[in-house]
């Protein structure tokens, strides 16, 4: 076994020191009954190109974003990842390093957990960023449970514009919670959570570019809810928005999150992603997740260290700000080496990209008969209603190769009035060909 | 052509020479933000012309101030900054509770391939029919190795993973009316995970003593048990690298008081295909993939935490899962008694189950019982061979993969644990998890995993006897001063959680040149 370094007469050699008279000795605390009492009737050890002809298969059955035009969005997002990021994320000092408990032989972690906490506060516009977390939507809830710590009230109340699967994830968190107040579904962007904020609100949650791409208005928000002692928390799914619109942080929001997806980590059906959290200075102690800290040594060199870990689990246990151990920290090496090619002027280089090519695709489908785009205001996702239901449309351009696009009525199967709704989304990836194909397509389907 | 040789030196640090950058090898590297500004990119992007009227009158105002590099500067800074860094490429890892295993390069490529990797989570489930079938088979696995009858794959991590099994518990129980059970039962060698877990559903948490061998006494549990007890939250192995022998009986009193078993399965990797924690009676039990099944722990996560489930706590997993359908393999995303509901916004670490998959098939079930026996064989080598010089707080049974020790071997030394902990650097070894579990004094757990070759285990406990016999000779001063030999001599912690800085700040001279 190419992994298993010990021949049999090492083993043998290892039991004698021991003075055990074979391996099963050193399971005589597990009960007789349940040791070696089965047959698993898995497969035995496998050479590595077997293995890999058997992934190769099975990676052969999938639908590939690069093999064919592709506008599927909603929540994670479909953009190139320098060869060099990739190259670095698969060194060893990075990839098979530990959580930076010792911070002596763990600088280059740290540090750049330090540089990526800066590349966040700064997108964000906020004080401080932690050292990521799962991903958007766990974040959206670990924001609500903090902004309940902050105002000791309860009352929380999600936008209609918010990622559907973000909101079922709050419900999930706040199991039962008669205080969770989630408004139906905006599609058109309209809205109005302001008349829902009161006296016993902790915050309100809104998304901008919201689910249905439409741009929403912080600063209103943030000043109806600081009226009445509330915070505003503001969820992002597509980071490159920051590079064109304006942050968050300037607009009065309390807490930030966002997925982090989008720079440096590829789709991979899901995850592993990063979620980004950020916030006001005053509230630090009630954020959770790891945070790095910039100190010196013995001998005044400037170090790096996990600091602030009264609030986590493995100091304070039940009484832990959240129960988050591990959290994401090869995505944020990723997202923080692309940001660092990027940098400011190849940041807001592809966010101009980006919604140049969305333009494109809202002019190019609203001349499609039988299409009709939704969206006054988006970055790079906007939504359109089609004079067929969505989700069999949606199947039939895959079978002409063509993703193109979320049904909506996949995400809220039980609310009629989405069932011709789709939500698209264009990238720097996105070419004048594949936007021809998706219309021509969806001209012959609508027909 | 033959070298040049002349003005070479021929000896060691002769230069004379203090460098403040340090050397290629060991370097002081600045700050992204020290080298690079905002007009450098590593990124070619053609510089579109837009107009601003489909923004809303939301476009940016405020300046990014991003600082970006090229090409080869990031190269450079990154690959520089790395070298600080220990990691089980380049050296033993002997972290205790965190199996810091060999990580296999052919799960990397795998999880590349376009396949998994450049698929979305909400493309028609037709066009992924490969990944549906890969998480299948990954759940089949799951649940043969630990004889259970499903597996929620969604946790993004190992404490992810304790929170669904505990809202799956939670949901089980207001489904048969119990909602009155708020009490559970942790440890006290526990994870600090777990009470955290417990307490964020709103439990109140009881705590059970240790056995003075270390191990969790059947006659405590059922003395904690009540109407108001809703689950016992145990780790098996436990923390303190035993196997609970009484763990059946536990598991029987457990479910006689209508509560349920939370398993922590953190240390599953002790007993992979040598035990099936189902026979033993779990309900729940997460399985860290990071730390079983050889995905990278990539500095701190990502993780993933796939939780396998007991009969009756299966119709309480979450969505979405998988299923087969009339027309292939279908991703259920909204049950219909939605009980749980959904805990992440996709499928969980896809990425993840690649490399996890990759791995299981690479050792096989045979391989994976024999990867489990070496981790064992491991553990119990080390503690065989320090016993003499080390304290050994629980002897009663072998240990499992970890070797714990305490620190009465130290008394009178003025050595503490954590002097002990960094002068295992200067010898060139990543120290073991320090004063964890809590109930062992100046704790020092080590973990060898089975990734680790005889030749290096000598020469760990060569150096560990070594250090032992020098700290009780009285040379305390090669301790309190350690480590010399690292990038950085000990942290400042203190100062650093006092007034926290957690980003880098324009230097308030630069700001008023600026101005």
């Amino acid at each position: 076994m190419r992994y298993l370094p010990h021949s049999a007469a090492e083993r043998a050699e290892m039991l004698g020191v021991i003075g055990a008279a074979d391996i099963d000795a050193l399971f005589s605390a597990v009960p007789a009954r349940a040791l070696k009492n089965f047959d698993l009737g898995l497969p035995a050890h496998s050479p590595e190109f077997l293995v890999e002809t058997h992934m190769k298969a099975l990676s052969a059955k999938n639908h590939a974003g690069a093999d064919g035009p592709f506008f599927v969005g909603a929540g994670a997002y479909r953009h190139h990842v320098p060869a060099t990021v990739d190259h670095l994320i698969q060194r060893s000092e990075w990839l098979t390093a530990y959580t930076p408990y010792q911070p002596e032989i763990s600088q280059g972690t740290l540090q750049m957990l330090f540089e990526f906490q800066t590349q966040v506060a700064k997108l964000t516009g906020m004080d401080v960023a932690n050292a990521s977390l799962y991903d958007g939507s766990t974040g959206t809830a670990e924001a609500v449970l903090m902004a309940r710590r902050l105002t000791k009230r309860n009352k929380i109340v999600l936008s209609g514009g918010l990622h559907p699967h973000y909101r079922d994830v709050v419900k999930a968190y706040l199991k039962d919670d008669a205080d969770l107040e989630c408004l139906s579904a905006s599609p058109e962007g309209q809205g109005d959570i302001l008349d829902h904020i009161d006296d016993q609100t902790a915050a309100i949650v809104i998304q901008t570019p919201d689910f249905y791409g439409h741009l929403r208005n912080m600063k209103t928000a943030a000043d109806a809810a600081h009226a009445k002692g509330a915070l505003l928390i503001v969820v992002i799914t597509e980071v490159v928005s920051l590079g064109l619109l304006e942050a968050p942080g300037a607009l009065g929001a309390d807490i930030v999150v966002a997925e982090g997806q989008s720079i440096g980590n590829a789709l991979n059906f899901g995850g592993p992603y990063l979620g980004l959290m950020a916030t006001r200075k005053e509230f630090i102690r009630q954020m959770p997740g790891r945070l790095c800290g910039e100190t010196v040594d013995a001998e005044g060199q400037r170090g790096f260290v996990l600091t602030l870990s009264t609030r986590e689990q493995h100091i304070r246990r039940e009484k832990a700000t959240s129960n988050i151990c591990t959290n994401s920290g090869l995505c944020a090496l990723a997202f923080s080496i692309h940001m660092a090619l990027l940098g400011e002027a190849g940041f807001t280089r592809l966010a101009r990209l980006n919604h140049a090519n969305a333009c494109k695709l809202a002019d190019a489908l609203a001349a499609v008969p039988g299409v009709e785009v939704l969206n006054d205001s988006f970055f790079n996702e906007m939504t359109i209603r089609t004079s067929r239901p969505a989700a069999a449309l949606i199947e039939r351009l895959a079978a002409r190769g063509i993703l193109g696009g979320v049904p909506v009525s996949r995400l809220e199967p039980k609310d009629p009035t989405v069932a011709n709704l789709i939500v698209l989304a264009a990238t720097e990836l996105t070419t004048d060909a594949d936007i021809a194909a998706l219309c021509a397509a969806l001209s012959e389907e609508l027909a | 052509m033959s070298m040049n040789n002349q003005g070479r030196p021929t000896g060691v640090g002769t230069s004379g020479f203090a460098s403040t950058s340090g050397s290629s090898l060991l370097p002081n590297e600045p700050l992204l933000f020290e080298i690079g500004d905002t007009e450098h990119s590593g990124v070619d992007l053609p510089d579109v012309t837009i107009t601003m009227d489909r923004l809303g009158g939301f476009e940016r105002k405020t300046p990014l101030d991003l600082a970006g590099l090229t090409e080869p500067e990031a190269m450079r800074h990154y690959v520089r900054l790395s070298r600080l860094n220990h990691s089980i490429d380049s050296g033993m890892y002997p972290l205790g509770s965190c199996t810091m295993k060999h990580n296999p390069r052919l799960n990397e490529k795998m999880a590349r391939l376009p396949g998994f990797s450049d698929i979305h989570p909400l493309q028609p489930t037709s066009t992924v029919q490969g990944a549906l079938e890969l998480m299948n088979e990954l759940s089949h696995w799951l649940m043969t190795l630990t004889n259970t009858a499903a597996v929620a794959l969604t946790p993004k991590a190992g404490a992810h993973g304790e929170l669904l099994g505990m809202m799956a518990i939670k949901a089980a129980q207001d489904a048969a009316g119990q909602s009155h059970r708020t009490v559970v039962l942790v440890p006290e060698s526990a994870h600090g995970t777990n009470p955290a877990t417990a307490a964020f559903l709103g439990y109140s948490v009881k705590p059970i003593p240790a056995r003075a061998d270390g191990t969790v006494d059947v006659q405590a549990v059922k003395d904690a048990l009540s109407p108001e007890v809703a689950a016992i939250m145990l780790t098996n192995p436990n923390t303190c690298g035993l196997f609970e022998p009484q763990v059946i009986e536990i598991a029987e009193a457990v479910h006689a008081a209508g509560a349920f078993f939370y398993c922590d399965g953190a240390n599953f990797n002790a007993i992979m295909g040598v035990v099936r924690p189902g026979d033993l009676g779990i309900d729940a039990m997460h399985i860290n993939l990071h730390k079983t099944f050889s995905t990278p722990h990539g500095g701190g996560g990502p993780g993933a935490g796939p939780v396998v489930l007991s009969a009756a706590l299966a119709p309480f997993a979450p969505v979405p899962f998988v299923r087969k359908g009339s027309d292939g393999l279908e991703l259920v995303e909204h049950a219909e008694d939605e009980a749980l509901g959904r805990i992440t916004a996709f499928q969980g670490q896809m990425g993840m189950y690649v490399r996890a998959l990759t791995y299981m098939l690479s050792h096989g079930g045979d391989g994976l019982a024999q990867a489990a026996q070496d981790a064992v064989l491991n553990a119990n080598y080390i503690k065989a061979r320090l016993q003499h010089v080390f304290s050994v707080p629980f002897n009663d049974y072998p240990t499992m993969h970890e070797a714990l020790f305490d620190d009465t071997f130290l008394a009178g030394t003025g050595v503490t644990t954590l002097d002990f902990a960094k002068a295992l650097i200067d010898e060139g070894f990543h120290p073991m998890t320090m004063y964890f579990p809590l109930v062992v004094h100046g704790a020092m757990l080590i973990e060898p995993t089975e990734s680790e070759s005889k030749q290096t285990l000598d020469r760990f406990c060569d150096v560990m006897e070594e250090l032992a016999l020098d700290a009780k000779s009285g040379n305390a001063a090669r301790f309190t001063s350690a480590p010399l030999n690292a990038p950085r001599r000990r942290l400042d912690e203190t100062r650093a959680a006092r007034s926290p800085i957690l980003k880098w700040e324009r230097p308030v001279e630069a700001m008023k040149a600026a101005e």
